[in-house]
């Protein structure tokens, strides 16, 4: 099954939202229906095309973050120097995973205070599971004769890491940094709730004023970038794989 | 020379390899055989360091194998293994290339030796030089495995069960294609498998090994006319001894004064070959000649027979 | 004997050393001023201080030095206990004798070296290796010691236990509520999801459709679709005969239970599908040739090779949802959100704990529970849990 959608799709989902965010009014009548007499039919407490771009930045910042510190981490611990550290990781993983997102930035609040900052370390705490978690399966599950083969042709462990390791390991890693980077979309909706500025607002300022269609283009909004990054994402690991099909056959 | 002299490893107070000693002539093949968990692959590992010996030393031309660190040591060692271990996001250039990038040769020259070897084991650098691991076949695999193992020119070519993982037919092509190839780049090769047969195709001298020991080290007429344990015995089979004689000695050697009728055969063949051809076109001698076609006289069955026949 | 020193151990060591630093508690005039930090040697009696300072130390220095897992998991629980009762006696300890208002709550002292203690039994329990039903039996154990913990009322000058005294009620109605939205929609959504699963695993042109459109779903923002529900749901209850009587309204739990459920599909019907993928076609060969119908099939041989497959869905499904139903609060769905978005708005910042602590023991537990299950499951069939 291919996982990424045909490019029309792809590219009309992509002028939808760059219209609805440049001009969002032309959606006015599509939005009318959903609201009660006189309410406004589009968001009208802030820009959405600001919001969308702190969004994105909050999102990109958490992301870039914790896949510079989760490779490093699962490099670290896939040495030798670092092997004790390796059982124990793992599990911690799997524990970290079953916080809830909400919860991370809940207890995030008392000890940041409100604003951008407790979101940012929440989305960058629960975005380093799945990047960890995919490059340690990615360093650990490597075919074990090409891992020989750099060996005995005389490279050292940085060159092995670099030349051979990483980039086998890269379409799973880039599979966690896919992952992590819808998760963070989604859940910096919820840092709204503790003041961030996110596209949160816009469905929480729906929620409370009781209208629907703010909440709908909120959600929309975030939605489509979630599809098309998930997207753009897949075609790119699709496309570094596709060069080497039979590393792990 | 490859001088390996009362090496030992263990591994949790299990001798793996127990104090090995042999001697690999320069320019020559030496295989050694024997059933998995005999050892033969620590041993050849211990040779470039993958695995570090306990005691005993290696040397190499005279030059302790511990004398510089194990990464330099093993770029110039060339190193061959059974799923030939390709990198999957290279193409079969860069895959050649490696070492000599590594070493830091000038890429006119890396370009040059690539292609020479591509040439040399049959694959069209035009066609192959681009492709990825995983676009060729089992025996291109191969040959481009051991191809990057001979790109920094090493002296020496370390094989781990290097035809393992093909088909017979293409097996035995590869076989003779390496034969040839060592004779054109003369370079040293150890050679580890657990086949009789591929070790009496390719070796100068064979080792046997078992448990850790080596339990002979001799040329293949030697294990054949001369086991030095049961085990070596049994290794060989006893029912093949004449067929493995016929099959590491060729015509040349058999050659007698006389006439035969028939298509000749050139001196280079193996008797066991020969044998084969004389039976099947029911002649009891045929004609020889030299590699250029000039008659050398004649062979036949009965000598070649008893050629192959133990001690009376 | 040779002394080796364990790298992790060392670790846990210098953080504990740290947090035996670091303010030990925080005493408040009332529950939402800022507090003023208190050392460990401050916050407690004396005696008691020495035995927290002295026992953190012992564990510490057993994590450096021992590496038997065993030794390091009685010296983490040790350590735990002392540390967990050391906080709650500072709260007798810090507050003046008729003062109601004031609040003690653990500091940063407290809280690593809880972090610090825990990771120790982690990783002690990663490498014994242990087999499901003994880790069921640590989880067990570990809970049973925070409920006696509760019981005996250790913890009950601490701030966090006063948030829930005056709520106790509600606090319990709130657990109910987050269980039956959590576990509800799964219920229901496994009910929809399995049957879905086998449909699309045998009409493979449905297969694209239906998982497109569930992945579509996923990328709505949980916040958002609880909230798009809201106007769909509403019109339901006003236009559909008996629909408000069942308890269908825009607000309130209805759409946080279709929210969930819509969650909660797509990871069941895919790894439903990825299951019976997985069973070996020369199985289902032979069960053919055996003369299975395919009704048979599907329950003796297929399903049964597909369970441990579903029930990691199952698994995945459950701490999700337990982690989202928070996110119902936002909508007058209830739940232990209710209290997590109450202590934001008022910055209190122990109403917060009382509901997002809970949420995290609870997904926590069901993990572990489920875990075991699926490696039960999993040795019987021969199979592997994950996908």
């Amino acid at each position: 099954m291919r996982r990424w959608l045909p490019l029309s799709f792809r590219l009309l989902l992509l002028g939808a939202l760059v219209v609805f965010l440049f001009w969002p009014y032309s959606f006015e009548p599509l939005l009318k229906p959903l609201v009660q007499q006189n309410a406004p039919a589009v968001y009208n407490q802030g820009s959405l095309l600001a919001l969308t771009v702190q969004h994105l930045v909050t999102v990109l910042a958490a992301t870039a973050a914790a896949t510079v510190v989760a490779i490093a981490l699962a490099v670290l611990v896939t040495r030798p120097f670092g092997a004790e550290f390796l059982p124990l990781s793992r599990s911690l993983v799997n524990i970290g995973q079953t916080f809830p997102p909400v919860a991370v930035l809940a207890l995030a609040v008392p000890v940041f205070g409100f604003g951008e900052k407790p979101t940012l370390i929440a989305l960058f705490l629960y975005g380093l599971l799945p990047i960890f978690e995919n490059t340690l399966t990615g360093l650990t599950n490597l075919p074990r004769p090409v891992m020989e083969a750099a060996r005995g042709m005389g490279m050292t462990g940085f060159q092995r890491l670099l030349r051979i390791e990483l980039p086998l390991a890269l379409p799973v890693i880039l599979a966690g940094i896919r992952l992590s980077a819808v998760i963070s979309l989604a859940t910096a909706t919820i840092g709204s709730t503790v003041a961030a500025k996110t596209l949160g607002e816009v469905i929480i300022a729906g929620l409370q004023s009781n209208n629907l269609a703010f909440v709908v283009q909120g959600g929309l909004i975030v939605g489509a970038l979630a599809v098309l990054i998930y997207d753009m994402l897949s075609a790119l690991e699709a496309r570094i794989s596709a060069t080497m099909q039979a590393a792990h056959g | 020379m490859i001088e390996i002299d009362g090496v030992s490893k263990s591994y949790d107070g299990r001798a793996v390899v127990d104090n090995v000693t042999m001697v690999v002539q320069p320019r020559s093949i030496a295989v050694i055989v024997g059933t998995s968990g005999s050892g033969k692959t620590t041993l050849l590992r211990m040779i470039n360091r993958l695995v570090e010996r306990d005691s005993g030393s290696i040397r190499l031309d005279a030059e302790d194998n511990r004398s510089i660190p194990g990464y330099l040591l093993r770029r110039r060692i060339g190193y061959a293994i059974q799923e030939h271990g390709l990198f999957p996001h290279r193409t079969v250039s860069e895959n050649i290339a490696t070492v000599p990038r590594l070493l830091g040769w000038a890429p006119s020259r890396i370009n040059a030796k690539v292609r020479e070897l591509l040439v040399l084991f049959q694959l069209d650098p035009d066609i192959f030089g681009s492709r990825y691991p995983h676009e060729l076949s089992g025996g291109e695999k191969q040959r481009v495995g051991v191809a990057r193992a001979l790109a920094a020119e090493p002296n020496v070519l370390l094989m781990d069960e290097p035809f393992g993982a093909l088909d017979p037919v293409i097996r035995a092509k590869a076989q003779d294609d390496l034969r040839t190839i060592q004779r054109h780049l003369r370079t040293t090769i150890i050679l580890v498998t657990h086949d009789m047969e591929e070790a009496f195709r390719l070796a100068d001298k064979i080792a046997v090994m078992d448990a850790g020991r080596l339990l002979q080290y001799g040329t293949p007429d030697d294990l054949v006319r001369r086991p030095a344990t049961p085990f070596v015995e049994a290794l060989i089979g006893a029912r093949e001894r004449p067929f493995r004689l016929l099959a590491i000695n060729t015509l040349g050697e058999a050659v007698e004064v006389g006439e035969a009728d028939g298509p000749p055969l050139p001196a280079d063949t193996s008797q066991k070959d020969a044998v084969a051809e004389m039976v099947w076109s029911r002649r009891g001698a045929v004609p020889v000649v030299s590699s250029d076609g000039s008659p050398l006289g004649r062979v036949t069955l009965e000598a070649l027979l008893r050629r192959a026949g133990g001690p009376s | 004997m040779t002394f080796r020193i364990d790298k992790l151990g060392l670790g846990i060591g210098l953080l504990a050393a740290y947090g035996l630093g670091s303010p030990w508690a925080t005493l408040r005039a009332n529950r939402i001023v800022q507090g003023e930090a208190v050392g460990l040697f401050a916050a407690l009696p004396l005696w008691a201080a020495w035995l927290v300072f002295c026992v953190t130390l012992a564990a510490g220095a057993i994590a450096i030095l021992s590496v038997r897992p065993s030794t390091r998991l009685a010296a983490a629980s040790v350590a735990l206990a002392t540390v967990c009762a050391g906080v709650g006696s500072a709260g007798g300890f810090l507050l003046p004798p008729d003062n109601s208002y004031a609040r003690v709550s653990p500091a940063s002292g407290f809280w690593i070296l809880l972090f610090a203690f825990a990771l120790l039994a982690a990783d002690a329990i990663t490498r014994m290796k242990p087999r499901p039903i003994t880790r069921l039996s640590y989880t067990a154990l570990a809970v049973a010691a925070i409920l006696t913990f509760l019981f005996l009322g250790v913890w009950s000058e601490l701030s966090i236990i006063k948030e829930y005294s005056v709520r106790a009620d509600a606090f319990w109605a709130e657990a109910m509520r987050h269980m039956t939205l959590a576990l509800g929609s799964l219920l229901a959504a496994t009910i929809a999801g399995i049957p879905l699963g086998v449909f699309c695993e045998r009409k493979v042109g449905a297969r694209a459709i239906v998982l497109n459109t569930l992945n579509l779903i996923q990328t709505i923002p949980s916040i958002a679709l609880f909230g798009m529900l809201i106007g769909p749901l509403a019109w339901i209850a006003v236009n559909v005969p008996g629909a408000a009587a069942a308890g269908i309204r825009g607000i309130g739990v209805a759409p946080a239970f279709v929210a969930l459920l819509l969650y909660s599909i797509l990871p069941i019907v895919a790894n439903t599908v990825a299951g019976l993928e997985g069973v070996p076609g020369a199985t289902r060969d032979a069960a053919k040739g055996l003369g299975m119908t395919s009704t048979q099939r599907l329950w003796r041989v297929e399903f049964p090779l597909a369970l441990p497959v579903i029930l990691t869905a199952i698994r995945i499904v459950l701490v999700q949802n337990i982690g989202l139903a928070t996110i119902a609060a936002l909508i007058g769905g209830g739940g232990f959100g209710t209290f997590v978005f109450q202590g934001l708005g008022q910055m209190a910042t122990d109403l917060v704990l009382l509901g997002a602590l809970p949420t995290v023991a609870l997904a926590f537990v069901s993990a572990v529970v489920l875990d075991a299950l699926i490696e039960t499951t999993a040795a019987e069939t021969g199979g592997k849990g994950a996908t």
